[in-house]
């Protein structure tokens, strides 16, 4: 990396630090135990997240970025460090706790899609919104205003089988923002997908993040996905080595 | 001739296939086994207390002795033959003779409260007045503990099934009805016929204690062989002067038990009718999972040129191997718990008790068996078509 | 409730299999709900035994006789309101099969003591003035298809005083119950032409019917009845109708113990077959259920979610079934006559709907704790 964009990284960092991060990830480790061997999969990572960012992570295989994902998404514990997203600490959270910070704060979109076969597209992004209080009406309205957004008004009452691959993923999508969350998750989103869909999806992501000041955080292995985001962020061995701007 | 070894070899094949994948579906499997034998088990249960009431009844009662009771009675109980009388059927033709004559017995019947130590509360027993030649007719009869009643004395021997069924019939104890007290002195076997759920005593002795005077329910008489039935019912019926009617004992004990054995028969297919049911809907639901878990295999298989025949096949014997082991299963289980147990219950049709075991008879396990098989057949056909019908696209495109 | 169609597109899931556990659901409650009446019927001279009536038998033997002299005494006793009597006539119509119970009462008095026998007044009057003339209650019209006006043969084993065993009665009339557990089964004659007609017995009944003013005096009037005739050649038995009727019952054996066993093994089967799906069905769903868990359902929202599932597949079975037992009741008695008052008891339906919310509970909680207790990422991780 040339110098201008180490200093240009470190500014960025500074900006976030002053502006009061989305995400802060402080000297985070996470160890897990198979059997008698002990695996070091995070080794003390930092890393922030201001509002309205988009970054991509990246690593070789077995590098602990779904597993950072998870970590942010509050769906696993750190064996060790903070994680702090807004001002909640997560990681002293108890389980029903964190069920419901997840229902405000996370939106996860899964390398496999993970809709519900006997659900229509609408009534699976409407999952998100039965945890909450709405009447069925106000469901109704921002089930199918994020469906718009998406671009799959007209195939709301369609069941996941009869959609390919890229529709379906756009629904998840939209479940995904449909109680407007705080943060993004994507985990592979278009590892699955042709490159026309790929395309469609990662379009979709950015227009979410520039038009609609989504944050997300995306994992993915594909150099042409990660370069779509404003920020990549490389984890190898269990630590963050790098970062480059886009 | 290949063509059938070929298709035996496929048979083979698809079932080496479906064992190995047992393990996997351990959980429905069980579920099959364990229905049918409950369906087996509560079937030939219900229909052993009609087999063994009707066994009880059975062994009462040769062909060859015949039972007189009043014209227009069902039963002894209700029935009702004077002195004078009974010496004319003892007079008819077709009896055979012993050492102090014809061989016939008079007897009176009657109702005796004695609790039933099952329940605690009152049963009506029947209290049998005999003369010595009773035992004459009853060639099965043997005492067990104590002795016989000595004739004259307030003395009564009791029967090994109403001494087992009812409280205070032991040896040495003694019983009061209305004014008059007995002793048990003994207790008799009879060859598990319904004489051993009645009590016995010295008939003047009874007649005198339930003011009936001369009178008896009954006459038993021996015939000098079974064929001399119709010369002696003849004889008796066509005599303008006695209004009685003559059966074969055998037949008068079966007419008895018609009552329950119906009703009990009747309960009990219907149970097992529904049973059945349920468990053949259980054995679809088990042989759907049981296709589906194997899906791949299958269409592998026919991918590679295995016949549906084989498959359809395959499903039904594993279908019909579960139920059949459930069939076993629950036929040991009825087999164990219930044959002779032991009980006793009204007979309507005499208004009194009859003490009985239950009987688990070969015939009702090879009817539950047969019902096993059938649950299974039934069970195991629609899946198996449908595995079979399923295109190979459809199935290798399901996964 | 919003997540009805939530819980019920998973029921929807494998059509097939939801619809066999479920007819079998439905099998085992039309089990439940048939046998349930059947072991009532088995019992139910006990429930419509009358709560003022007393039943007085002679004390030495049921089958001995009570001189009908009594009658007056009986009356005058203290507490008493009405007294009537009857003999059993236990004779033969047609065959020893078509069993049935054949009653010689004094008219009046046998109506006064049993007001649930109702019989228009037409009839009621046709019979006091036909010396051989009977009723009958419609069960048994129907039975045989009798008619007012036919002619009733019965042997019996009464002779009568011109050496024949056969009686000959007219059907003057066909009583209706007043409730459906009313006995409709009874016919009854005249005692004058039995009494009249009969060789033996003369001036015997076979038992005494009493009304009392208060039933909780039952207990004491009974003994003063019983020490009224105590040493004297008829000794009495008194007790209360239900108490009698219960006595019968005992002798035919535990019917219910049967019934309940029958019953226990047949849920039993069916919390297997249920139970079996249900973990089948969780086991399956395990990504979905990650999903749920990732987008913000907490663990005893997943909880309840997998009993409500389980609690809806025993409901729609098991009160099918129900109805369906409710249906197959209507049409009566299925032994032919042994169990003329067959209907569904009126607290079955509740039982059975415990029933169903016990099965629902025991099938889904153990699918339902693993459903709970699954771990989202190890879950994912396995797709």
């Amino acid at each position: 990396m040339s110098p201008a964009t180490i200093s240009q990284s470190q500014e960025s960092t500074a900006a976030a630090e002053t502006a009061g991060a989305l995400v802060r990830v402080r000297d985070v480790h996470k160890v897990y135990t198979r059997g008698s061997e002990r695996i070091d999969v995070l080794q003390g990572v930092n890393l922030d997240v201001p509002r309205g960012d988009f970054v991509a992570l990246m690593g070789p295989s077995g590098s602990g970025k779904t597993t950072l994902l998870n970590l942010l998404a509050g769906l696993d514990r750190p064996s060790g460090g903070t994680v702090q997203i807004g001002h909640d600490r997560i990681d002293k959270m108890g389980e029903g706790e964190l069920a419901r910070w997840r229902s405000h704060h996370v939106g996860f979109v899964f390398q496999l899609y993970n809709l519900l076969p006997t659900l229509t597209a609408e009534r699976n992004v409407e999952l998100p919104l039965l945890l909450t209080s709405l009447s069925v009406n106000e469901r109704k309205k921002h089930v199918s205003a994020v469906l718009t957004v998406v671009g799959l008004s007209d195939r709301s009452k369609h069941y996941p089988r009869q959609l390919s691959g890229g529709q379906e993923q756009r629904v998840a999508i939209a479940r995904a923002i449909v109680a407007d969350p705080t943060l993004l998750l994507c985990d592979e989103p278009t590892g699955d997908l042709d490159r026309k869909s790929e395309e469609e999806i990662l379009d979709l992501l950015q227009a979410l993040n520039r038009e609609h000041g989504k944050t997300i955080i995306m994992v993915t292995h594909n150099a042409h996905a990660a370069a779509r985001a404003r920020r990549i962020v490389y984890l190898n061995k269990g630590q963050l080595q790098s970062e480059a701007i886009q | 001739m290949q063509r059938i070894i070929n298709w035996i070899t496929q048979v083979y094949a698809v079932g080496v296939l479906n064992l190995r994948t047992l393990p996997r579906r351990f959980g429905s499997s069980a579920a099959t086994i364990v229905g049918v034998a409950g369906v087996v088990t509560v079937f030939v249960a219900v229909l052993s207390i009609g087999e063994g009431f009707r066994a009880t009844l059975q062994q009462t009662g040769s062909p060859s002795t015949a039972l007189v009771i009043r014209t227009g009675s069902d039963t002894e109980m209700l029935s009702g033959i004077t002195l004078m009388d009974s010496r004319v059927i003892q007079d008819a033709p077709g009896i055979a003779r012993g050492g102090s004559g014809p061989v016939t017995s008079r007897e009176l019947l009657v109702l005796v409260d004695v609790p039933k130590i099952s329940t605690g509360t009152e049963a009506n027993v029947p209290l049998r007045g005999v003369t010595p030649e009773a035992f004459a007719i009853r060639t099965n009869l043997h005492i067990i503990a104590g002795r016989n009643f000595e004739p004259g004395r307030n003395e009564i021997m009791v029967g090994a099934g109403a001494a087992r069924e009812f409280a205070g019939l032991q040896v040495g104890s003694t019983k009061t009805w209305g004014k008059t007290n007995w002793t048990v002195v003994g207790i008799f076997t009879d060859g598990g016929s319904v004489s051993e759920s009645e009590i016995w005593s010295d008939l003047t002795i009874l007649q005198g204690a339930y003011n009936r005077g001369t009178l008896v329910s009954s006459v038993h008489a021996r015939l000098s062989s079974p064929d001399e039935f119709d010369t002696f019912k003849g004889a008796l019926v066509s005599n303008p002067r006695l209004n009685v009617k003559v059966l074969r004992e055998t037949d008068y004990f079966s007419e008895q038990s018609i009552f329950l054995t119906k009703l009990v028969q009747n309960l009990g297919y219907l149970i097992a009718a529904m049973m059945g049911i349920g468990a053949v809907f259980g054995a679809i639901n088990t042989m759907y999972s049981a296709v589906a878990a194997r899906t791949r295999e299958i269409a592998t298989l026919r991918a590679l040129g295995f016949g549906g025949g084989p498959v359809v096949i395959s499903v039904i014997v594993e279908s019909i191997l579960l139920a059949l082991a459930g069939g076993l299963i629950g036929g040991a289980i009825a087999y164990t718990a219930f044959n002779n147990f032991h009980t006793s219950t009204m007979n309507w049709q005499s208004f009194s008790q009859v003490a009985f075991a239950f009987r688990v008879t070969p015939m009702l396990l090879i009817q539950g068996f047969l019902y096993s098989v059938v649950i299974g057949l039934v069970g195991g056909l629609f899946p198996a078509v449908r595995a079979a019908r399923t295109s190979v696209a459809a199935a290798l495109r399901e996964l | 409730m919003k997540f009805l169609p939530l819980i019920w597109s998973n029921l929807r899931r494998k059509r097939v299999r939801t619809l066999f556990t479920l007819l079998s659901i439905l099998v085992a409650f039309l089990m439940f709900g048939y046998l349930i009446a059947v072991s009532n019927a088995f019992n139910i001279g006990v429930q419509i035994a009358g709560v003022d009536r007393l039943v007085l038998t002679n004390k030495v033997s049921i089958i001995l006789p009570l001189p009908i002299s009594d009658l007056e005494r009986i009356e005058q006793v203290p507490g008493v309101t009405d007294v009537a009597h009857a003999d059993w006539f236990g004779g033969i119509y047609q065959d020893p099969k078509n069993f049935f119970a054949q009653i010689a009462a004094d008219p009046e008095r046998y109506l006064r003591l049993y007001p649930e026998f109702l019989l228009p007044e037409d009839q009621k009057k046709a019979w006091m003035a036909d010396r051989t003339g009977a009723i009958c209650g419609k069960y048994l019209a129907d039975r045989f298809h009798w008619k007012i006006g036919d002619r009733i043969p019965i042997m019996a084993a009464w002779q009568k005083k011109d050496g024949t065993t056969s009686w000959e009665f007219n059907l003057d009339g066909i009583y209706t119950g007043a409730t459906p557990t009313t006995d409709t089964t009874q016919f009854i004659f005249h005692y004058k032409y039995f009494d009249e007609s009969r060789v033996n017995g003369h001036g015997e009944v076979g038992w005494y019917i009493i009304r009392i003013a208060h039933p909780d005096q039952a207990p004491q009037i009974a003994d003063r009845i019983d020490a009224m005739f105590a040493n004297s050649d008829y000794e009495t038995k008194t007790s209360t109708e239900k108490a009698f009727m219960q006595g019968f019952a005992k002798q035919v054996g535990d019917i219910g113990a049967i019934i309940t066993a029958i019953l226990s093994v047949v849920f039993f089967i069916i919390l297997l077959v249920a139970g079996n799906t249900m973990m089948q069905s969780v086991r399956e769903r395990v990504t979905e259920l990650a999903v749920l868990k990732t987008v913000g359902f907490s663990n005893g929202l997943i909880l309840t979610l997998v009993l409500v599932e389980s609690l809806m597949l025993a409901a729609m079975g098991g009160l099918l079934g129900l109805g369906l037992a409710w249906l197959l009741i209507r049409r009566g008695d299925p032994t032919g006559g042994a169990l003329p008052i067959f209907v569904m008891p009126t607290g079955s339906l509740a039982l059975g709907m415990v029933a169903i919310l016990l099965l629902g509970l025991a099938t889904g909680s153990l699918p339902a704790l693993q459903a709970m207790r699954l771990r989202v990422v190890q879950s994912l991780r396995r797709a």
